[in-house]
């Protein structure tokens, strides 16, 4: 697989000590009076795959947002290579971070190769400019070929399973050429197969990724670093085999666990327990 | 598509897959545009010497020839103004509203990723209907305003509303349609209220050809006014092509894909709304042509915009030049409204679009 993707392209590895990549410092959301996203930071580095964890609504997806500048900070900054994201102006944000939502659906009669082009959008000149340039071609291309789904171009959207369509709107991010990828849920409604793969193919992507998750299991399997989220409020953050603990998953998710420490890969794993008995 | 022998058994064979695939690339668009065109010219022609005069064909190319700076005709100037005042207006207006509603159709339905928006969604048809019958029934405007000014007037009020009460409503795509069917059953109301309280037969009688769409009044005023507007919001929605192929999966996913979402919307509501109120004043609400031809016009070139709105356009011309060709004519000496016309034609076309639409969504992944 080749790895000339934006992300080595681009940028040079370790380039001195100021903001390299996307950096949430301080962000806070709210909606109707509530704090949605309190005072959240946020720095992967370059390359590196994160998770964010926490139950529903402790603002994973709005934090994702904010991370793709589709919804302005209430406080706080978002920055790309030390520029705020309103400074860099959308277009310019679209073409370096790209975002796969947890559930893409469409009324348009549409092949896997129109959805893929879409990716191109933030790369196009000007209108009257020609609809497909050599660039265009070769992102689509690339981003094909990392995905595999060289078999399924001229499928129609509607015929794809669940997994499929994730893998086509991660070539739609590809596409993109970002050198950064957001993911909200991608791995819901897949089965375990399908999980496991999705994940392995984000976390092989010479791309930085942040990725909210449900599972704690794969989180632990495919993150190099978690963030824990609890009502909006940053409780955790390192490697999974620190953040990962009986007492966290307590806090946060009110349910027992058994942690089995780390086997090769400082990659814990976690086995719930039933409730407690009242008695 | 033969390169892969995975392909759904879908694709449809021989020429009309080859078409369709033409017409899916970038010089596809080009060849589909001026066959189009063609079509048109093939189509206005025919148009012109059909009708009750009698005009011979060739009489009335020699007519068109005299106006175009030809010798003269040596026509009566009754017949001569029947071929130009008359048949050609109308049947170039019968073009400029098929094209325009055709558009406003498809920029709505990708906008509002609803493929059930018409132009007329949005309020224009029925506030124009409003503004008219208020003109011709109460005499608004005391004689100075034409029926066509009122239904622009109207038409204008209400996208407003429709505009005002999105907006305060938080302005999200359902929003504006929820809005836009309000103030549509709003001034429907209004519009049979006036009727019905205040217009004598003969009145009724005009309104109700005027609602049910004609072209009848067609002069040169009304198709340079219409092309005008027409060839100017086809280059606003053609700059915002690339915008509106980014709606594909919704707001969320065009913001994403660095689309000023609340900008690009206003911008093309605005524009479809205009266009619609300037046909609607001058032809009536022609229903159906908006709905429909974007569907068949999607099918033959894919869902980029770029390609889709000009061919939705073309389609919509030659389609509308057609049918009201065969509504003046076929019921000879009478005239049917062309918006009966078009929905006689338009509801078995619909009726294909939805079994197709089920077909597609209800396949099993292979």
């Amino acid at each position: 697989m080749s790895r000339r993707t934006a992300a080595t392209e681009r940028r040079p590895e370790r380039a001195g000590e100021g903001a390299r990549g996307l950096r949430a410092e301080r962000v806070s959301w709210q909606a109707g009076g509530r704090l949605v996203v309190d005072g959240v930071d946020l720095a992967p580095e370059p390359g590196e795959t994160v998770g964010l964890l926490g139950p529903n609504g402790s603002g994973k997806s709005t934090l994702l947002r904010l991370l793709a500048g589709v919804r302005p900070t209430a406080s706080g900054v978002v920055t790309l290579d030390g520029d705020p994201l309103p400074r860099l102006g959308r277009r310019a944000v679209a073409r370096r971070v790209a975002v796969v939502e947890q559930h893409s659906e469409t009324g348009v009669e549409l092949t896997v190769r129109d959805v893929v082009r879409l990716g191109r959008i933030p790369h196009r000149g000007a209108p009257w400019a020609a609809a497909d340039g050599a660039d265009d071609g070769s992102a689509v291309d690339e981003a094909v070929r990392h995905t595999r789904l060289g078999a399924l171009l001229d499928r129609s959207w509607h015929t794809l399973s669940g997994g499929e369509r994730q893998r086509a709107q991660i070539a739609r991010a590809l596409a993109q050429r970002p050198t950064e990828l957001l993911l909200d849920e991608p791995t819901n409604h897949l089965d375990i197969q399908h999980q496991l793969e999705l994940l392995g193919l984000v976390a092989r992507l010479p791309l930085t990724s942040v990725v909210a998750l449900h599972d704690l299991n794969l989180a632990a399997m495919f993150c190099d670093r978690l963030l824990v989220l609890d009502r909006g409020r940053p409780v955790a953050a390192g490697r999974p085999a620190q953040v990962l603990t009986p007492a966290l998953i307590a806090r946060v998710y009110g349910v027992r666990a058994v942690v089995t420490p780390a086997s090769p890969g400082d990659r814990p794993s976690i086995r719930f327990l039933p409730p407690a008995d009242p008695d | 598509m033969s390169a892969h022998p995975a392909d759904p058994p879908a694709a449809p064979p021989g020429f009309t897959a080859r078409a369709v695939r033409a017409a899916r690339t970038g010089r596809g668009t080009v060849v589909f545009c001026c066959l189009g065109l063609v079509a048109l010219a093939l189509s206005v022609a025919p148009a012109i010497t059909i009708g009750q005069a009698g005009i011979a064909a060739g009489d009335v190319w020699r007519v068109v020839a005299e106006r175009l700076g030809g010798a003269e005709s040596g026509l009566s100037p009754l017949r001569e103004g029947i071929v130009w005042e008359l048949r050609l207006p109308r049947a170039l207006l019968a073009a400029v509203c098929g094209a325009g509603l055709a558009l406003c159709g498809a920029v709505l339905q990708s906008l509002l990723r609803n493929p059930l928006a018409d132009p007329f969604v949005l309020g224009v048809s029925s506030g124009a209907s409003t503004g008219a019958v208020a003109v011709v029934v109460l005499g608004v405007g005391g004689g100075a305003l034409s029926l066509s000014a009122g239904a622009f007037a109207g038409a204008v009020l209400s996208f407003g509303l429709v505009l005002l009460l999105a907006h305060t409503s938080g302005g999200t795509t359902d929003r504006v349609l929820l809005s836009g069917v309000a103030a549509m059953q709003l001034f429907s109301a209004l519009t049979s209220f006036i009727v019905f309280t205040s217009a004598d037969a003969e009145q009724t009688r005009g309104v109700l050809f005027w609602l049910l769409g004609s072209l009848g009044t067609a002069g040169w005023g009304e198709v340079a006014l219409g092309a005008g507007v027409l060839f100017a919001v086809l280059a606003v929605c053609l700059c915002h092509a690339p915008a509106l192929d980014a709606f594909t999966f919704g707001q969320e996913a065009a913001a994403a894909l660095g689309v000023a979402v609340r900008r690009v919307r206003l911008t093309l509501l605005l524009a479809t709304a205009l266009l619609t109120a300037v046909l609607v004043s001058s032809a009536g609400a022609i229903g159906f042509v908006g709905l429909v031809l974007p569907h068949a016009a999607r099918a033959l070139t894919g869902p980029a915009h770029r390609r889709l709105l000009p061919v939705t356009a073309l389609v919509g011309a030659v389609f509308l030049v057609w049918v009201d060709t065969a509504a003046r004519t076929l019921l000879d000496p009478r005239e049917l409204p062309v918006g009966v016309a078009t929905s006689l034609v338009g509801v078995p076309a619909f009726v294909v679009v939805l079994h197709r639409g089920r077909r597609a969504t209800g396949r099993v992944p292979a």
